[in-house]
């Protein structure tokens, strides 16, 4: 249910999700993904939402108590879970707090981490902070899959204890039953589980019960159940690794782990904890065990994943390397249950609780009340509104994060081949990844020009009409290219072929970052594959390119002529907001364009200035004065050194992100176009469908018996059309709704980084400045 | 920060200032304040109302003395140029339906202190004028100098008219005419020879340099303009960033016109004063052609045995004329030398140092603020939302 409802966007609830899992592929295995991974976290979250609220001599307590508390917890919470259904994000909020001041201020959290994270590169940085920002989504998320949890609970609690009740006090009590039961679980999935096997069912019921849930929306779920199963323990870990992954990164050594884990222990203050510290140790072992089987495999890496994992590897690729990841963190722990695990998992938990107080804040409210009252089912109908609205851009968020650490895409050495106007220029396209979906870990291939306008190509009809949001590459510039391919060695020749490699390594770097995108077959071809089959519909003048103008012709008019009365308000203003964003970015290119020609023009001027004042020092009789006038000279000479840099700068961090961003709105419209289109298909059936039954009635009327036949044949026909355009233009819809979430988050996320970069690189240039003006200073006095 | 390019060793006994200007149209008056304890001026402290044509008459009668043939006379002020910011003015009234109303009166502000920048730096050439007059031994004791100090109606100088402004021309034609002409006598001081070729010389050099400065300083500024158009751009979108970018142009700017102040006019007055120094160097030459004709017309009258008094009485006089010339030429040309690596030395420390504290301020600025961006991390989705912000 929980599932269901978090993938619909709130206007089209049910019926979207069911398309996006039955007709696309991808969706469908992300569904799989996911849910595997709200299993997962069911399992996981439970101890957040154990958790209640923490006290402060509690907190200090749980301080001092090892990390393995913290594990337990969690586990053990899931118990208190199901009766209590306290939601995961009051604890993680409670976490965050606790970690510095026990004060609730996340805030501070999040800066703290952020000045740590300020010693490293930017990129890391930035990464933090997208994680931080998208924290509250996933604590939404995981709040749902707590509710799953909870719900899968109940049926562990049915089977193992009576009541949801007896649970609770069970937990409480230090009840070790069910705590076993979850770590139990784990392990049975994965079939390891040497002593814990009796509470077997349990675990088995969590995990079915789930899919089962989610059997009714989809049928894929069912058939991938075992799957899903083996998928919860896999990415429960990935989950664990994925947030404990970017505090490491970020620098967050032990030390942090540490504090994290007490703020852990303190949300776990609820009288549970102490006694289930136990427990813990239980379930460690039982994740352990899980982590383990993956670990060596995933360790070893892609070589031989075949086992139980292949599969879903191959099925999410993102996900695999963070269970990778995850395998290799657990690795190290491995044999040993000791806090080392706890601390990842701490980690994990902690940057959960990073993630935005506010909503689940919310929901404790929501939430306390019917805690303790209210059954299973009720609170998770609660949560599940709130949660459902965010799902999305969570899912989004979650999907991002996964992929941008495991593949990574350069453009390098352009390199001119051939002569005159059959000229071209050749691309270095290195690849390096971790995913198991790659034959190797690092592959280079050479690519011309054209070979990325024909994968644009193939992408964007293959995924166009679906409605997303295909990254554009730059556009085919006859003048530039000619320029180079007369072979000029001038500056705007090099600069051109600069610029365009740029923009190939960030169009290139975007269709991998696209979860979907990256699994289509011709992406990775272009990737990987030694030779390419020339790309012929890209030449600007061939017929095809022809047929490609005429359509866009009759897409132009027909866009013109389609009425769209839009239902959605949503679309409505982002379509505006489209428009508004073109606009502003296109002013914002022309306006940063003519800084960059300003900036050139005044590194010109500064060098003849610098010439000249050289001159002058010649001319000077008096030697000190002589001196340092060329001195003044040389400086100046740097400056302009330093112009050009600035303007190169300019050119790459703004002027050609700008041009990206520009492209990818004309994207972001195509999506909105390919929406419109399926509307449009929607409507012109159902008019068919209105036509046919006038038709039919006409002939009831004249009493046509054997072409009534017919007509209704036809009606039927064109019923199941209606319902399947209807459908369509629902899932380009859900489609589109998330893509453009996508396309904002990234834009935002971009611009960050960009602004990070164009930052740093005007502080050197001004330390530059300064000490060249430094080191002139003695000069200047020196003159006597 | 006055005193733009000139070293005055002022003594108290004559202080002048201008401490205030109007301007009009196309008319700038200056307010010449002058203190003194001298007594050929009637009061201790005066002002008088004068006019940037006042200045070049002083500047024209002072070049036209006899007795003054022997110095540097200081370069008059340029005229005072209000066309730029103005004709930027007017086109920004042009553009006003276009621009929002913020972008309009952010753009004023600008334009108009732009505007002030160029008053001020008219004013204070002037005032350096008159103080380059006042410390020199002999030029302050000039009667049309204390006139233009004291004389506090309108000076109502004469303007110059057409025929007289040809006449100018003409002379400078002639003058340069005679100077290739005269170039080809011999010199007959080791010193005045090194003097002139090095004056050549650097004149063409500080000239070229300053043309290249001047233009470097304008598309500096042209530079801080676009910065100034990409923030105003940037502000409706994207507060926070604007921020810096504002802070960062107002920087820029000031690394612009200290640049302008300190290098440019730097060289632009050089540039002038070594022009004056040249003109003082052909007078001189053009003495000694005299004397060199004087001589030659003695010869000639002793030949003719005619009129040998005064064809001696003439040489005798442009000898001493010449010699005269010669040795105040030198003293003049020495103190311009000395003046002129003074200044400079003043001039480059205090560009150097004013470099250093602009860029040490924006670095500050920039580091404050990429530190601010890191932390904040609103800041990013700030930026896309105000970026999707229609006005």
């Amino acid at each position: 249910m929980a599932t269901s409802s978090e993938r619909s966007p709130p206007p089209f609830p049910d019926s979207e999700d069911q398309y996006v899992l039955d007709s696309e592929e991808v969706g469908g295995r992300d569904c799989d993904e996911e849910d595997g991974e709200d299993l997962f976290m069911s399992a996981i979250e439970p101890p957040l939402t154990d958790t209640t609220l923490p006290t402060a001599s509690q907190t200090s307590d749980d301080l001092l108590k090892p990390p393995s508390d913290i594990m337990n917890n969690p586990l053990n919470e899931p118990a208190s879970g199901q009766t209590q259904n306290k939601p995961a994000s009051a604890a993680v909020s409670e976490h965050s707090d606790d970690f510095i001041d026990l004060t609730n201020n996340v805030v501070a959290t999040l800066k703290d981490a952020t000045e740590i994270s300020l010693d490293e590169p930017s990129d890391d940085f930035v990464d933090l902070l997208g994680s931080e920002t998208e924290p509250p989504r996933e604590e939404v998320v995981l709040a749902d899959v707590s509710v799953e949890a909870v719900m899968g609970k109940s049926e562990v609690a049915g089977s193992d204890t009576d009541s949801p009740g007896d649970g609770k006090q069970e937990a409480k009590e230090s009840s070790p039953v069910p705590i076993i039961d979850l770590s139990e679980s784990s392990s049975s999935n994965t079939q390891q589980p040497p002593g814990t096997d009796k509470v077997f069912d349990p675990l088995a019921d969590l995990l079915n019960d789930s899919p089962l849930i989610t059997d009714a929306k989809n049928p894929r779920s069912t058939t991938t159940d075992p799957f899903i199963d083996e998928g919860s323990d896999l990415f429960s870990e990935p989950w664990q690794t994925k947030s404990a992954k970017q505090p490491q990164k970020s620098l967050f050594g032990e030390p942090d782990e540490d504090l994290f884990g007490e703020p852990l222990h303190t949300i776990s203050k609820k009288t549970l904890n102490k006694e289930q510290k136990n427990k813990p140790v239980t379930t460690k072992a039982a994740a352990d065990d899980t982590i383990n089987i993956t670990g060596p495999l995933q360790e070893s890496k892609p070589v031989e994943p075949a086992d139980l994992f292949s599969e879903e590897a191959v099925a999410s690729a993102p996900s695999i390397s963070n269970t990778s990841k995850a395998s290799a963190v657990n690795a190290k722990t491995n044999g040993v249950l000791s806090e080392e695990d706890t601390d990842i998992f701490a980690e994990a938990t902690v940057e959960l609780s990073l993630d935005s107080p506010r909503t689940e804040r919310k929901k404790e409210v929501i939430d306390k009340p019917s805690a303790t009252a209210l059954s299973l089912s009720a609170a998770a109908s609660l949560t599940m509104p709130q949660a459902a609205a965010l799902e999305e851009l969570e899912e989004v968020e979650e999907e991002e994060q996964e992929d941008k650490f495991d593949i990574y895409v350069s453009v390098k050495d352009p390199e001119k081949i051939g002569d005159g106007m059959n000229a071209y220029m050749a691309y270095k396209v290195s690849t390096q990844t971790t995913l198991a979906m790659f034959r190797n870990k690092t592959f280079t291939v050479r690519r011309r020009f054209s070979d990325f306008l024909g994968l644009y190509e193939k992408l964007s009809e293959k995924h166009g009409p679906n409605g997303f949001i295909v990254p554009p590459p730059p556009e085919k510039s006859i003048l530039g290219m000619t320029k180079v391919k007369v072979g000029k060695d001038d500056s705007s020749a090099a600069d051109f072929v600069e610029r365009r490699r740029g923009a190939l390594e960030r169009y290139l770097q975007r269709v991998v970052n696209h979860p979907s995108l990256l699994q289509d077959p011709d992406v990775r071809e272009f990737l990987e594959r030694e030779e390419l089959p020339r790309a012929v519909s890209t030449q600007a003048l061939s017929g095809a390119g022809f047929l490609k103008m005429i359509n866009k012709a009759t897409d132009a008019v027909s866009k013109m002529t389609i009425k769209m009365n839009e239902s959605d308000v949503w679309f409505e203003e982002k379509l505006q907001e489209v428009e508004s964003a073109d606009q502003h970015f296109r002013k914002l290119h022309t306006l940063v364009e003519s800084l960059v020609i300003h900036r050139k023009e005044l590194s010109l001027n500064t060098a003849s200035f610098a010439k000249s004042a050289a001159m002058l020092g010649s001319a000077e009789d008096n030697t000190a004065l002589s001196r340092a006038l060329s001195q003044l000279a040389e400086v100046e000479d740097k400056m302009e050194q330093l112009h050009q840099d600035q303007a190169a700068n300019d050119t790459f961090s703004f002027a050609e992100l700008i041009a990206d961003f520009i492209r990818l709105l004309g994207a972001v419209r195509g999506s909105f176009d390919q929406r419109m289109k399926a509307w449009q298909r929607w409507q012109d059936a159902q008019a068919m469908l209105q036509k046919k039954r006038e038709t039919e009635a006409k002939l009831l009327w004249a009493n046509k018996p054997d072409k009534l036949q017919l007509a209704k044949e036809e009606i039927a026909e064109w019923e199941a059309k209606v319902t399947q355009y209807e459908r369509d233009f629902e899932r380009v819809s859900a489609t589109v709704r998330k893509e453009v979430i996508r396309f904002e988050k990234e834009k935002a996320k971009h611009f960050k980084r960009q602004i990070v970069k164009y930052l740093e690189s005007l502080l050197q240039s001004q330390q530059q400045l300064i000490k060249y003006w430094e080191a002139f200073l003695p000069e200047a006095k020196a003159i006597a | 920060m006055r005193s733009v390019s000139v070293d005055l060793n002022n003594d108290a006994s004559l202080l002048i200032d201008i401490p205030d200007a109007l301007c009009e149209r196309d008319k700038v008056k200056f307010t010449v304040h002058t203190k003194t304890t001298l007594s050929t001026f009637q009061k201790p402290e005066f002002s008088v109302p004068r006019q940037h044509e006042d200045f070049i008459w002083l500047h024209d009668t002072l070049v036209e003395t006899e007795d003054y043939a022997g110095l540097i006379i200081p370069p008059a002020p340029p005229k005072p140029d209000f066309e730029s910011p103005r004709e930027k003015m007017h086109k920004l009234g042009e553009g006003e339906a276009t621009m929002t109303k913020e972008e309009y009166a952010k753009m004023k502000q600008e334009l108009e202190a732009e505007y002030l920048a160029v008053f001020k730096k008219t004013v204070q050439v002037h005032e350096i004028f008159l103080q380059r007059l006042s410390s020199h031994p002999m030029l302050s004791k000039d009667r049309n100098f204390q006139i233009f100090l004291e004389y506090d109606q309108d000076l109502s100088v004469r303007r110059k008219n057409a025929k007289e402004m040809f006449g100018g021309f003409f002379k400078n034609m002639v003058k340069s005419a005679d100077e290739v002409l005269i170039s080809g006598i011999k010199e007959v001081d080791d010193f005045f020879e090194q003097e002139k070729t090095f004056l050549l010389d650097y004149y063409s050099k500080i000239k070229d340099s300053t043309a290249k400065a001047e233009k470097m300083t304008r598309s500096h500024k042209s530079t801080t303009w676009n910065f100034f158009y990409l923030f105003i751009f940037l502000t409706l979108k994207l507060g926070k960033l604007s921020d810096l970018f504002e802070k960062l142009r107002k920087v820029e700017g000031r690394v612009a016109s200290d640049q302008e102040l300190k290098l440019t006019e730097l060289l632009r007055y050089y540039m002038r004063d070594i022009q004056a120094a040249k003109d003082l160097l052909y007078r001189r030459a053009r003495a000694l052609a005299d004397y060199e004709n004087s001589n030659k017309a003695l010869d000639k009258a002793r030949l003719k045995s005619k009129d040998i008094p005064q064809a001696e009485e003439h040489q005798q006089q442009c000898l001493h004329k010449f010699d005269k010339l010669s040795e105040s030429g030198k003293r003049e040309l020495t103190g311009f030398k000395g003046r002129r690596v003074v200044a400079f030395r003043k001039n480059l420390i205090e560009m150097a140092e004013l470099e250093i504290k602009h860029a040490k301020v924006s670095n500050i600025m920039t580091g404050s603020h990429a530190e601010r961006v890191l932390l904040d991390s609103c800041v990013a989705s700030d930026l896309s939302n105000s970026t999707w912000d229609p006005y």
